[in-house]
């Protein structure tokens, strides 16, 4: 089993950072332990509740899901990086416009994730938003806010 | 009313919204050190060895504890324990998933990984995991609320009866699946004992290591600033709380364990299937004559759990002649918990089909045999209801959802390809209160802080409590902060049973009003007005003015019969040839008291009826009997439901004071909202298909049949 430690460098919210990791840890542990970025959730580890999701080269990724020794050079947006100084991003506008969450633990998550959703051309319809945004499990059940929210966002006039 | 959302409504919404709200996980200590359970094989037997070469061979491993080697603790009996009996106290398993081993490791993979390499052996015994096969070893335990009830006589209003029904119902093993994973650290500094936990109720996690850790309560501190939900797996203290502290006191240095999602599996408890009867009678005009309800379902070995699923029966429906009895069976698994929603949240599936298929029988409409069954007062007990507007969600769900354009025969709405059903099914829930104490502090710039001991799960808490304050001191809520999720706070009871507003609510206001009632004492005049607050306090030379409160239910309101009360429409729809039932329609209206803040009330139902989707469509944590374990301890085996299975769903509040429950005429909201819809689906799916289904979750195998 390997042990050493490998350094790599990650753009990281626009600033590069260079971390030292286990080759075994994941995007998600080097983000959260390594950088401090807790922003970013882990629901399951394994994929499959969205909790995790980053952009990784501006588009939605399950961090649990990838090493960090495979992103080496690569830009990753997390949630701590997607306001532009005090102003929100539209998404995060919307979801407080909406109410879009409970607990507030998935919604990160669901943030980046409609962020991705919307760039993808997905958050076309209600329906669509439905669909494009199944990835991410939100056990308070938020979900008809958050797809007004993601909605509201992706129609909004000069949204992202 | 309509009730919409408000930007900026929720006064924590900008911390959740950038990743800055801080859950127990997410909390740094210098030092840390990880702890990952490796957990046995077997259900049943005795652990005769534990290997950990290969495990201590991982670099970073501190130490590693076995049943041999762990220090000796008293069992867990204060009542807040999930489970009494601590693992690797004993070499004894009594199910698949008990900690055999605890791995403290310098790095989380490195826990992990030694985790993994411990390897055990066992002297295996024989295992019994389902209860529907031991259900002649059934037993009846004490718990807080009686296992049987009987008013009048069954036989009699039986025999009395010209319609009857007498059928059996089942509801499913669920897990909570809270999407934070259940995370605690604990920090020891030689005297005082810090604890960030993910904890529904952070007193009893205080009062419970006291007991175990033998410290006074004043030198541990637990503090849970946000918890990524509960829904009831956070509602008691479980071991990798108890071993966080304890291998923090040992090592001297911070612990933290965060249980993995199969971890979460057996850690912290489920809901327990259960296996129901009903039997109906009811003469020819559709009023009942008779009522019994039977539910059974499974328990540890070692530790009780009933889930009372005829606690609704008792109280529902008029009649002459109720007997209740619940039992439970010992298997080899780990305690059941309370599961949002516990008791009527299975319970009402069996009685809620059963008057349904009473009101095929009679040839009557579903909602005019409710309404022809309505209680004037409790029917077990004789108890006035403290208050109840179920008459009047009647009304408004039938209009909001178009009942009266409901054709009575199954098969009757076929729209295309798709059967359409219509069906509904009444919610009912008991109110739970609990005493708590807050302070409210006045500074001179006019502002409010409000202090308590409770916790914000997702419930609104850090909203509601402003509220509350405000409408007594008369100033506007967004001029009021609170703290919470702190012990040295005052004490406040668990953030479950709906019981919060209640309680901890009732605790604000009383501080509130002593508060305003000291301002009054110092104002230099009579008529003080609230913006002269700080003036006041400049007046007498004070920087700040606290006042605390404290509220407990009092003896008198004990004379009522307290519930939360709803009726839900549904709508589903069938494809007659894939059979796959989706709902499409839900509208739900309630009697929940008074209701003080709609928008975050509106959010905690809406988000219940989804649990009640998932209940009647999806949830079932399926074990595999031959080895006595779940088949998928993960998110993707065992279904939840996610944005696309949602449907339009609508929420209606009753205009309602209850003057008994709580001074500010609420009752509770957080687990109405999943009773009621399940029944209320499977009631639409036989509407729409003419196949009953007396089992949930429903799936498009049982509706395979003729149809
Ligand atoms: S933590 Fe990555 S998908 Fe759940
Ligand atoms: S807000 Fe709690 S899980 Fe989504």
């Amino acid at each position: 089993m390997p042990t050493g430690r490998i350094t790599i460098t990650l753009e990281v919210n626009g600033t590069p950072r260079v971390i030292a990791v286990d080759p075994r840890t994941t995007l998600l542990d080097a983000l959260r332990e390594c950088l401090g970025l807790t922003g970013t959730k882990k629901g399951c580890d394994h994929g499959e509740c969205g909790a995790c999701t980053v952009l990784l080269d501006g588009r939605r990724i399950n961090a649990c899901l990838t090493l960090a020794v495979m992103q080496e050079g690569h830009r990753v947006t997390t949630i701590e990086g997607l306001a532009s100084g005090a102003a929100l991003h539209p998404v995060q506008t919307a979801f407080l416009a909406q109410d879009a969450f409970q607990c507030g633990f998935c919604t990160p998550g669901q943030i980046l994730s409609a962020v991705g959703c919307i760039a993808e051309g997905r958050a076309t319809t209600r329906e669509t938003i439905r669909e494009g945004m199944s990835g991410n499990l939100c056990r308070c059940s938020a979900y008809p806010e958050i797809v007004e929210a993601v909605f509201l966002a992706a129609t909004q006039p000069g949204s992202p | 009313m309509t009730i919409r959302p408000q930007s900026g409504h929720r006064v924590d919404g900008l911390v959740k919204v950038t990743g800055r709200a801080r859950y127990a996980g997410d909390v740094a200590a210098e030092g840390v050190v990880f702890g990952c359970f490796a957990t046995s094989d077997i259900p049943a037997g005795k652990v005769t060895s534990v290997d950990t070469t290969d495990a201590e061979a991982e670099p970073g491993v501190v130490r590693i504890w076995t049943h041999e080697n762990v220090p000796r603790l008293p069992k867990l009996t204060h009542a807040a324990a999930g489970e009494s009996l601590l693992p690797l106290q004993t070499d004894r398993v009594t199910f698949e998933g008990q900690g055999i081993a605890l791995v403290l490791a310098e790095t989380l993979e490195a826990a992990e990984e030694a985790a993994r390499r411990v390897r055990a052996t066992y002297e295996v015994e024989p295992a019994q995991t389902d209860f529907r096969m031991a259900l002649d070893q059934r037993v009846v335990i004490d718990d807080w609320a009686p296992l049987s009830t009987s008013v009048g006589d069954f036989a009699a209003g039986l025999g009395r009866a010209q319609v009857k029904v007498d059928q059996s119902y089942r509801t499913a093993d669920r897990h909570h699946h809270a999407i934070e994973p259940a995370a605690v650290l604990a920090i020891w500094d030689g005297r005082e004992m810090l604890v960030h936990d993910s904890t529904q109720w952070g007193y009893g996690v205080r009062a419970a290591l006291a007991q175990v850790l033998g410290l006074p309560p004043t030198q541990i501190r637990v503090v849970s600033e946000y918890v990524g939900g509960g829904f009831g797996a956070k509602g008691s203290v479980w071991p990798y709380e108890v071993y966080a502290a304890v291998a923090a006191r040992e090592l001297g240095r911070p612990v933290k364990i965060v249980l993995s999602r199969s971890q979460s599996f057996t850690a912290h408890g489920y809901q327990p299937a259960t296996d129901q009867r009903v039997i109906l009678g009811a003469t020819e005009d559709g009023c009942l004559t008779a009522v019994r309800h039977e539910s059974i379902n499974p328990t540890a070995i070692l530790d009780d759990h009933i889930e009372h699923g005829t606690l609704g029966t008792r109280s529902m429906y008029q009649c002459p002649a109720i007997e209740t009895q619940e039992h439970v069976v010992r298997v080899h698994r780990g305690s059941p918990t309370f599961m949002r929603t516990p008791h009527e949240g299975p319970g009402m599936v069996g009685l809620e089909i059963a008057m349904d298929e009473l009101a095929y029988a009679l040839h009557l409409d579903p909602l005019e045999l409710r309404r022809r069954n309505y209680a004037e007062h409790d029917p077990t007990n004789g108890k006035p209801f403290s208050s109840n507007a179920l008459r009047e969600c009647y009304d408004i769900g039938a209009e909001r959802f178009g009942w009266a354009r409901r054709t009575h025969p199954p098969k009757s709405m076929r729209d295309g390809n798709d059967w359409v059903g219509w069906g509904m099914g009444n919610a009912l829930m008991g109110t739970f209160r609990f005493g708590a104490s807050a302070r409210t502090t006045l500074t001179r710039d006019g502002r409010v802080r409000i202090e308590t001991g409770s916790q914000e799960i997702g419930t609104g808490t850090r909203t509601t409590l402003p509220l509350v304050a405000a409408e007594i001191l008369g100033i506007p809520a967004d001029r009021i902060t609170v703290s919470l999720g702190d012990t040295n706070l005052p004490e406040a009871g668990g953030t479950f049973g709906s019981s919060t507003t209640i309680g901890v609510g009732s605790a604000v206001r009383e501080a509130a009003t002593q508060l305003r009632h000291r301002l009054n004492q110092l104002a230099a005049e009579p008529g003080l007005q609230p913006h002269e607050y700080g003036e006041v306090l400049a007046l007498r030379g004070l920087d700040q003015l606290a006042a605390e409160g404290g509220w407990a239910p009092s003896k008198e309101s004990g004379n009522f019969a307290m519930f939360a009360f709803g009726a839900v429409f549904a709508e589903v729809r069938v494809d007659a040839l894939l059979r796959v039932p989706r709902v499409t329609r839900l509208v739900g209206a309630y009697s929940v008291g008074r209701v003080i803040d709609p928008i975050g009330a509106r959010a905690q139902i809406t988000g219940g009826m989804i649990w009640g989707i998932g209940q009647a469509l999806m949830e079932s944590s399926t074990m595999d009997h031959a080895l006595g374990r779940y088949v998928s301890k993960n998110l993707t085996g065992g279904l939840v439901p996610v944005s696309a299975d949602v449907p339009d769903l609508e929420v209606h509040f009753a205009d309602e004071f209850d003057p008994h429950a709580s001074p500010l005429g609420a009752r509770g909201v957080g687990e109405i909202g999943p009773v009621g819809v399940a029944p209320a689906i499977a009631n639409a799916v036989f509407h729409a298909t003419g196949i009953r289904i007396r089992e949930v979750p429903i799936r498009v195998e049982h509706l395979m049949g003729e149809g």
